[in-house]
Order: structure tokens, then C-alpha cells, then sequence
């Protein structure tokens, strides 16, 4: 199994380690639930330099990338600045969600996911070599990520790098920048404010032992999943795939069908008629909701069926979530009903974010 | 990892106590709770319910996963854990006191047929091979 250069740390903090996508990773580090509230109430920190940075590098890169990807990084126009968007393949399923900071002209950085980072790389090579052939394209695994997540978590880096505060301080949510040997980045996966950095892999297991003395709770992937589910935050695999178009997963708002760019799997999406979306559901029984439960509704006389692409039990709202792909006309506030196991249980359509900054939107 | 030496085990992780006045309790191993984590519901089954010996009976389901109890031996169900609807972390806090269900066992001479702790200890050390 592949690990990441804080595995024996995760290993001494006597972390249940887990194989996700033949990474070894912590799964929590006794409690998942404590961990996650740590993070809407505190700060916590998640090790997931299993994600892959990516260099792109030359004068094209900026022309490459409006090819590449569907949101369109000519909203980059601050250095540092960072977008979200899905890379679609000619079918306009969605190959890896990810994001790409624009740093100079001749140089942009991404981050795409663990499980997909092998395609990833592979497809942009491809595309790379039709497209902009000269272009550097150079994968980072010589670099760590650790995201630090919650309301006091740049108070606590702050104590931790020093002269960091001068220089992170007036980052805008999703913008970063480079300090010392550190890539730091107002970006994360919880709904909380923090930080995601990077920095060399030889330096991790001491950055995270200087953010746990400062405060820092360690927290695992299964915190991680539901704080992103209670902040509606896509997880690639489940909510959306190369099956599935952006625009039935919640992702329409990343996908720029308004300018004249053309953008692999636009033409697609242009043609394909959208009957589905992503939407909230909130478990009116005691339960819990998980992925690929059917769920079904009824309207004018016939019956509806959809699917849950991410369930589970809310930890801040104390109930059971899911987000969930449902036919057009279903709207918040509808009831539906779940197959939990063996029981058809009611649930009732709402929109999300279910939570944000510590606080439930519903 | 201690198992009480006082209680009989089952192959599915389940631990069995046979009380004084012949009922017996039933509850899911320290084993079981480490497997499956932070606990947030619990179904038993309803006091009265006559179940069979490996009948599905109660559902105890984590953060992570949900997983079947089943009826360690037969007998009738005498009592549910009346706690653990609200409070379903108890079973992580002390998965040996917060017990699931009672039963009064149609034989009682069916606990023999169950693991002791020395039994359960082999299994459990089976499953990390």
C-alpha cells in the first residue's frame, strides 16, 4: 500500500489506518465523532498528501487550461487566486474534480484527487502533447498537504510558522501564497475557514507535531467525509463520476457554458438534456441515510425514483443527511421516501449547504 | 484486549451473560464496537418477539457502516435496552455494560453451544491472519 510521509506519525498517534484507494490512511484517531466537532468548533488537521499537486508549467499554460477544464481559469486573474472545476472527458462525464491556483502566467498549480491522480495525469499528458506540446506538466509527490481546519485554525498556524501572519493574514477565501519553504492556501473541505499547505514531504511529521502542541487536533478521513457532506461538498466517486454530467451533480456552477471557450465535453453537455440534479435530503426517522439507497416520490399519480449519492449522520444537526440525484421537478420542501435496509422511511428535500462556519442552514 | 472471562461469544461478535434468574442478556463485543466506531443508532428488537437462533434481530449502526445483531440462542425477548435509543455511544463507551436486548431462552442448555472467552480469543486472532 501506498503511504504518505506521515504514516508513522499517524501509526504513534494510534490512528485506525484504513486502505483508501491503496493509500494507507487514517481513518480517525480514536473518536471520528470528537474529531469532527474539534473542527466546527476549534481546529483540526487532516493529513491528506495522498492528493497530488501538479506543475504546469510554459508559456501556454493558461491556453491549455482553457481547454482542459470546464469552469474557465480566465476568472484568474490575481495571482494566487484559486478555482474550483471538473476536468470532462468527450462525453462530458466528469474525469477528477480539482482545483488550479494561478500563480504566474507561465505557471499554474492543481490539485486533483488520490484514487484518480494516475488517469489524471495520463489524459493531461495526452491532451497536453495535441494541445500545447511544449508545455511542462510535472506531478509533485515530493510535496506534503496538510489541511488545518476550523475557526481558530490560522490563529494556531500562526503560532506555529513564524512571520506566517504578516503574510496569510489578507488572504481571500481561496488564494494563497507562498511563505518559506510553505504553499499556504485559504481553501479546505469542511465548510470551516483554515488553511490547506503544502510543504516539503522531509518536513511534515514536524509541522504536524508543532500544529498538535499548539492545539491542533489530528483528524481522520471519516471526519473528513462528514464534514464535507454537512458543508455539500462533492466527494469524485460518489457524487459525481465519468459517468455522470456536472451539470446532474450539483456542479453546474463550475461549468462555464457562457463564453465561447471550448472546452473538452462542452459540446456534450450542450447536447444532452439535463433531467436530474443534485439535492439535499434530511432523514425524518431515526436511521441513516448511505450511498446508492433508492429513493422514491410521487407526482402527478406516478412514481419517481432516484438515488443517494452521499448519506450519513450529521454529527452537527444530529440527524441523518444524504445528498441525493433526483428528478428535475423535485423541489425543497418535498417529502420522499428512502429504502433504508428493509423500511421505506420519509425524508424531506432540502437545499444545502445542511451546514457552514459552525452553524446549521437548515 | 480483555474479554470477560464471565460471559459466552458468538462467531459474529456478540456476547451473552446468562443472569440469575435464567434470562439471559445480550450485547455486541469490544471487538465488534473498535470494528465499526463512533455509534449513532440503534434498533432492538421489540419486547415479546420470539427469535430463533441466529435470527437477524437488532441493528447497530456507526458512522461508518451498519451492521446486523443476530440472536445468539433462542428464546423470547424480555427486555430492550432502553438507553441506547438516545444514547447509542454508551456501546463505545463500555460495550460490555450497555447491553442490547434480554432474552428467556427456550433452552438453556443452548449457551454451551457458544464460544468462551478462550474461543472467541482464537477467532478474533483468526480474523487479523
Amino acid at each position: 500500500m501506498k503511504t504518505t510521509s506521515l504514516n508513522k506519525t499517524h501509526h504513534d498517534m494510534k490512528a485506525k489506518m484504513v486502505d483508501f484507494g491503496g493509500w494507507e490512511m487514517a481513518l480517525h484517531y480514536g473518536s471520528q465523532l470528537d474529531e469532527h466537532h474539534n473542527v466546527r468548533t476549534d481546529a483540526g488537521m487532516f493529513d491528506v498528501s495522498h492528493m497530488l499537486a501538479v506543475d504546469i508549467n510554459g508559456k501556454a499554460a493558461r491556453d491549455f487550461l482553457r481547454r482542459l477544464v470546464a469552469n474557465n481559469v480566465d476568472k484568474l486573474t490575481q495571482p494566487g487566486k484559486a478555482l474550483y472545476s471538473c476536468m470532462l472527458n468527450l462525453q462530458g462525464g466528469v474525469i477528477d474534480d480539482l482545483i488550479i491556483y494561478f500563480l504566474t502566467e507561465s505557471h499554474f498549480r492543481m490539485v486533483v484527487n488520490a484514487g484518480t491522480a494516475d488517469k489524471d495525469i495520463a489524459w493531461m499528458l495526452a491532451r497536453r502533447d495535441e494541445i500545447a506540446p511544449g508545455l511542462e506538466i510535472t506531478p509533485r509527490r515530493d510535496l506534503a498537504m496538510i489541511a488545518v481546519q476550523g475557526p481558530n485554525a490560522r490563529a494556531k498556524v500562526w503560532q506555529v510558522i513564524a512571520g506566517a501572519q504578516a503574510a496569510t493574514e489578507n488572504l481571500q477565501l481561496f488564494q494563497a501564497t507562498t511563505y518559506d519553504k510553505y504553499f499556504i492556501a485559504r481553501t479546505g473541505y469542511t465548510g470551516e475557514d483554515g488553511f490547506e499547505i503544502m510543504l516539503p514531504s522531509n518536513d511534515a511529521a514536524g509541522f504536524w507535531r508543532a500544529l498538535n502542541a499548539a492545539g491542533v487536533a489530528p483528524a481522520g478521513l471519516g471526519a473528513r467525509d462528514t464534514l464535507r457532506l454537512e458543508a455539500g461538498m462533492n466527494l469524485y466517486g460518489q457524487d459525481m463520476d465519468e459517468t455522470t454530467s456536472p451539470l446532474e451533480s450539483g456542479l453546474a456552477w463550475t461549468v462555464d457554458l457562457k463564453s465561447d471557450r471550448d472546452f473538452i465535453g462542452k459540446q456534450a453537455l450542450l447536447a444532452i438534456p439535463v433531467t436530474k440534479k443534485l439535492i439535499g435530503l434530511i432523514l425524518l426517522e431515526r436511521g441513516v441515510l448511505r450511498s446508492h439507497q433508492k429513493v422514491s416520490m410521487q407526482y402527478d399519480d406516478s412514481e419517481s425514483e432516484g438515488e443517494i449519492t452521499s448519506g450519513g449522520f450529521s454529527p452537527t444537526l444530529n440527524q441523518s443527511i444524504a445528498l441525493a440525484r433526483l428528478p428535475l421537478k423535485v423541489t425543497a420542501g418535498d417529502e420522499v421516501r428512502v429504502l433504508v435496509r428493509d423500511k421505506m422511511l420519509r425524508a424531506k428535500v432540502v437545499k444545502y449547504p445542511f451546514v457552514r462556519n459552525g452553524k446549521s442552514l437548515i | 484486549m480483555s474479554i470477560p472471562n464471565d460471559l459466552k461469544y458468538t462467531k459474529s461478535h456478540e456476547w451473552v451473560r446468562l443472569e440469575d434468574n435464567g434470562t439471559a442478556t445480550v450485547g455486541i463485543t469490544q471487538h465488534a464496537q473498535e470494528l465499526l466506531g463512533d455509534m449513532v443508532f440503534v434498533e432492538t428488537p421489540t419486547v415479546g418477539r420470539k427469535l430463533n437462533q441466529g435470527e437477524e434481530c437488532a441493528v447497530v449502526e456507526s458512522v461508518k457502516a451498519a451492521a446486523d445483531v443476530y440472536a445468539p440462542i433462542a428464546g423470547e425477548v424480555t427486555a430492550a435496552n432502553p438507553d441506547l435509543e438516545s444514547s447509542p455511544q454508551k456501546i463505545n463507551e463500555d460495550a460490555y455494560s450497555a447491553w442490547l436486548f434480554k432474552l428467556k431462552p427456550v433452552n438453556v442448555a443452548d449457551l454451551n453451544s457458544l464460544l468462551d472467552a478462550a474461543g472467541y480469543q482464537k477467532i478474533l486472532e483468526s480474523e487479523e491472519d
